[in-house]
Order: C-alpha cells, then sequence, then structure tokens
C-alpha cells in the first residue's frame, strides 16, 4: 500500500500557518533581543569582580545551560506562577523562558568572544588613559564582535528551532497550528512535511550566512 | 646641595600578588627630563614596577607621583575612581614588548585613538597630532595600512607615535625591543635615544645593557622585588657595587652601542 500524498486541503489552511510563522518569528525575535541584552549583563556581572554579582550570573548561566529547555518552558508555564504568587498568561511564559535559556549561552558567547581578546589590548587601551566603558566600546567589542558573530548566529537559529517547544504551553507558533491543521485535515504527514520545509527554507540561508562569516573571518 | 625637581616620584610602593611579595617597599625618584634603566633578571619585578607607575597594576601601598599628580595607595589612601586612575594613566605613555596595536584600526587610527577616544577631540584635530608623528616615526606612508601587515620595528614605531599623541609627560619603555629581530632593534633604540634627546623623562625597561649604559642618565639594578643597586648608568653598568649586579651583568656580552 503507497500512501497518497496530498497538499490540497492543507493549503486551504494556509493562513493559520501564517499567523504560526509570524508567532514563530517574532518570538525568535523577542527571545533573541531579551536574550542577548540579558547575556551581555550577565557577562558583564560575571567579569564584574564584584562576587555578589559574579557569583548569582554564573550559577543563572550554569542553571539554563544545564536543564533543557523544554523543563524550563514547562517549569515557566506551571511552577513558576506558584513560586512568585502570580499567573503568567502562556506568551510571557515562553518568552520568559526562551529568554533565559538564550540569555545563558549568549552570555557564553560573549565570555568566549572577550576572553579571545589579547590582554595587550587591554593594556595598552587603559595605558592611553581610556576609562573601561570607552576600552568596551571603541576597542575590546569591535574586535569582540567579529568574533562573536559566526557563534551568535548559529545560536540564533538554535533559538528560532527551540520556538517549536512553546506549542506545548499552547502558544499557537509553528507547530501549534500544525497540530490544528492536522487535527482538522487528519493530514498530519503533509502537515508536518510542511513545516519542515518552511523552517528549512528560513533557517538554511542563515547557517549558510554563518557559514560565510566564519569562512571570511579565518580567510 | 639643590635636588632637581623629580618628574616621576614613587615612595615607598609594594605590591603583591597572592602570597607573592612582588614589590618590596620601593622608593624611586626621575628627575624632569631624565632616563631611568631598569634592569634585572626575569622575575625580579621590573615589570611590575614600570605597570605600577602607570597603575596597569594597582599598588598595594605607597605612592606614585608623575609630575604634581599624586596617587597614594593602601592604609589612609581612599580608594580610586575607575576614572581617575584612567585620567592618571593618561599622563605617562607607554610602549609594551608584544606592540599591542589594535588590530581593528589603521596605522593612522591607531595613533588618532587617544586624543580621540580619550581627549574626545575630533577626527581632524586628532588627525593634525596624529599624522606629524607618524612622519617623525618614518611611518607617513603607511597611515592607511593595517598593522597586521607591518614588521616588528615598524609596529613598535606606531606605537611610539600612538603613545605620544596623548603628548604624555613621561615614557615607560617594557622591554620594548625584546621581541624584535636584532636588526630592527637598533632602529627602536635610536627612536627612543631621538626621544630623550628632546627632554623627554622616561623609564626603560630593557636587557640592551649598552643602550643603558649609553643613554640613560640612572641605571637601577632590581632583584627579588628590591633595588639592589641605582646609581650613574655608567658606574652600574661597568663597576657594579653589588656582588648580584657584578653576577647578574656577567650574563651579557657589551658592544658598543
Amino acid at each position: 500500500m503507497t500512501y497518497q500524498w496530498d497538499f490540497g486541503p492543507i493549503l486551504q489552511y494556509w493562513s493559520l500557518f501564517r499567523i504560526g510563522l509570524e508567532y514563530t518569528l517574532s518570538f525568535t525575535l523577542a527571545s533573541a533581543i531579551i536574550g542577548m541584552a540579558a547575556g551581555l549583563l550577565l557577562t558583564l556581572a560575571r567579569r564584574s569582580g564584584w562576587k555578589i554579582l559574579s557569583i548569582p550570573a554564573g550559577a543563572v548561566v550554569e542553571i539554563f545551560r544545564c536543564t533543557p529547555a523544554l523543563v524550563q518552558l514547562v517549569w515557566c508555564y506551571y511552577a513558576l506562577p506558584v513560586v512568585l504568587g502570580l499567573s503568567l498568561s502562556p506568551a510571557t511564559a515562553a518568552l520568559l523562558a526562551l529568554s533565559l535559556y538564550g540569555a545563558a549561552f549568549y552570555s557564553e558567547i560573549f565570555r568566549a568572544g572577550l576572553d579571545s581578546i589579547d590582554r595587550g589590548q587591554w593594556d595598552a587601551a587603559a595605558a592611553l588613559g581610556m576609562t573601561p566603558f570607552t576600552m568596551m566600546r571603541r576597542i575590546i567589542m569591535p574586535q569582540a564582535l567579529r568574533r562573536m558573530t559566526a557563534p551568535l548566529v548559529s545560536q540564533v537559529v538554535l533559538q528560532l528551532k527551540n520556538t517549536s517547544l512553546i506549542s506545548v504551553v499552547t502558544v499557537p507558533d509553528l507547530v501549534y497550528q500544525g497540530q490544528m491543521v492536522s487535527s482538522a485535515t487528519y493530514k498530519p504527514l503533509e502537515v508536518y512535511t510542511t513545516i519542515a520545509i518552511i523552517y528549512f527554507l528560513i533557517l538554511f540561508p542563515m547557517t549558510q550566512g554563518a557559514r560565510l562569516l566564519e569562512r571570511r573571518r579565518h580567510g | 646641595m639643590a635636588r632637581e625637581p623629580l618628574m616621576i616620584d614613587i615612595v615607598n610602593l609594594s605590591k603583591r600578588f597572592g602570597r607573592r611579595e612582588v614589590l618590596k617597599d620601593i622608593s624611586l625618584g626621575v628627575p624632569k627630563g631624565n632616563v631611568l634603566a631598569l634592569i634585572g633578571p626575569s622575575g625580579s619585578g621590573k615589570s611590575t614596577l614600570l605597570r605600577c607607575v602607570n597603575l596597569l597594576e594597582t599598588p598595594d601601598s605607597g605612592s606614585v607621583t608623575i609630575d604634581s599628580h599624586t596617587m597614594r595607595f593602601g592604609a589612609g589612601a581612599s580608594r580610586h575612581r575607575t576614572n581617575s586612575m584612567a585620567a592618571f594613566r593618561a599622563e605617562a605613555g607607554m610602549v609594551f614588548q608584544s606592540f599591542n596595536l589594535f588590530p581593528h584600526l589603521t596605522v593612522l587610527e591607531n595613533v588618532m585613538s587617544g586624543p580621540r577616544f580619550v581627549r574626545g577631540q575630533s577626527r581632524d584635530a586628532a588627525e593634525r597630532i596624529a599624522r606629524p608623528l607618524l612622519e617623525r616615526m618614518g611611518m607617513e606612508s603607511f597611515a592607511d595600512t593595517m598593522p597586521e601587515r607591518l614588521s616588528g620595528g615598524q609596529k613598535q614605531r606606531v606605537a611610539i607615535a600612538r603613545a605620544l599623541a596623548m603628548e604624555p609627560k613621561v615614557m615607560l619603555f617594557d622591554e620594548a625591543t625584546s621581541a624584535l629581530d636584532p636588526q630592527r632593534v637598533a632602529e627602536i633604540l635610536s627612536v627612543m635615544r631621538d626621544l630623550a634627546r628632546t627632554g623627554m623623562t622616561q623609564i626603560v625597561v630593557t636587557h640592551e645593557m649598552s643602550y643603558a649604559r649609553d643613554v640613560a642618565d640612572t641605571v637601577v639594578f632590581m632583584a627579588d622585588g628590591h633595588i639592589v643597586e641605582s646609581g650613574p648608568a655608567r658606574q652600574v653598568i661597568e663597576d657594579p657595587r653589588e656582588e648580584r649586579t657584578r653576577t647578574f651583568l656577567k650574563h651579557f656580552h657589551m658592544g658598543k652601542a
């Protein structure tokens, strides 16, 4: 028996996919921006030299790096409201979990990028009389960012793929919408094939871009 | 006897890294326009002392004065804000063994980095300072070159120009010729000698004994975080009083500089 592929019924639900795609992309964008900002703060806190900042920041990074994103997501949705005594909407819980999960990894990328800058660069900038802020902005960050671009893009790719998890807490992303279409059409094979193709069409150019950046850095 | 005014005055300076005492109660003065050469075996504390002069290392106690600007450390001294430490560092230019040019900036932008980023001068104003310095270092034709394309000697000349662009009151050289090919060493030493002729006060950490003898006014020999011997350059190098200095200097063959 061979399966008769039929994408026809699915295309009728195109608007659902479109909404799903919008959720996926906006959650990726928002969690990447919040995650990078939080990751940068975590990195600065870890490097501050003040234990009162560096130890908690280090702990946050390790906790989020060493637990699965799905577990964090579910925990943020079901357990965090109990801990905090307030209720979180699915979207808020999802954004919080994705952002913090990303922040831990972005923080590691920033840390590695800053550590890769030769000690002599800091010395030379300091010896000229630059303040720590000027030094970061003019000397260290421009060099570190170049080295960090490729790993940051890779992390955003992962971030986008991780958004598929938020369907678990009923945020209508691409996967969640797919599930809707699937139960309406009884065509899960076509649905998941379609979803896979959409993800691929977005991510393939990004990974190629990251590779190009990587090559240019080593070239 | 009237004492010459001191441009650099280090008083009772101590520094430890963990348990290791790297500098033990060092006091040292450099009169305006003088060149002081710091010599000694590796690990003697001479580089740390130099880095304490512009606070790249924060002294544990004692004080450092450049011109009339004094920074005190240790018991009784208040903690210095990072910005006031930065302002103090700007008084001294520093040249490193490993050049430490900024690789993402052109040669000209490297030299302009102090005036622009520290003093907040405009691009034009910074360029008016930087170009003549590049010319003085014989590097004007490399203004738009990236540092990675330069030889070691060229990099060090740019690094010297970058330090001078801040119009420092003193220059600190931390083994500025140690990473260079032998034939490039002379070219950097001659730049340093010219600088001495213009009356720039300098502290030079060096292994070039003939340079120390011929150019420095004073030579200080350090070992184990102490000043073992200091005196007029020629006397310390050619006829040291201390046995440790004599033993150290035996390792060097001195030609004519």
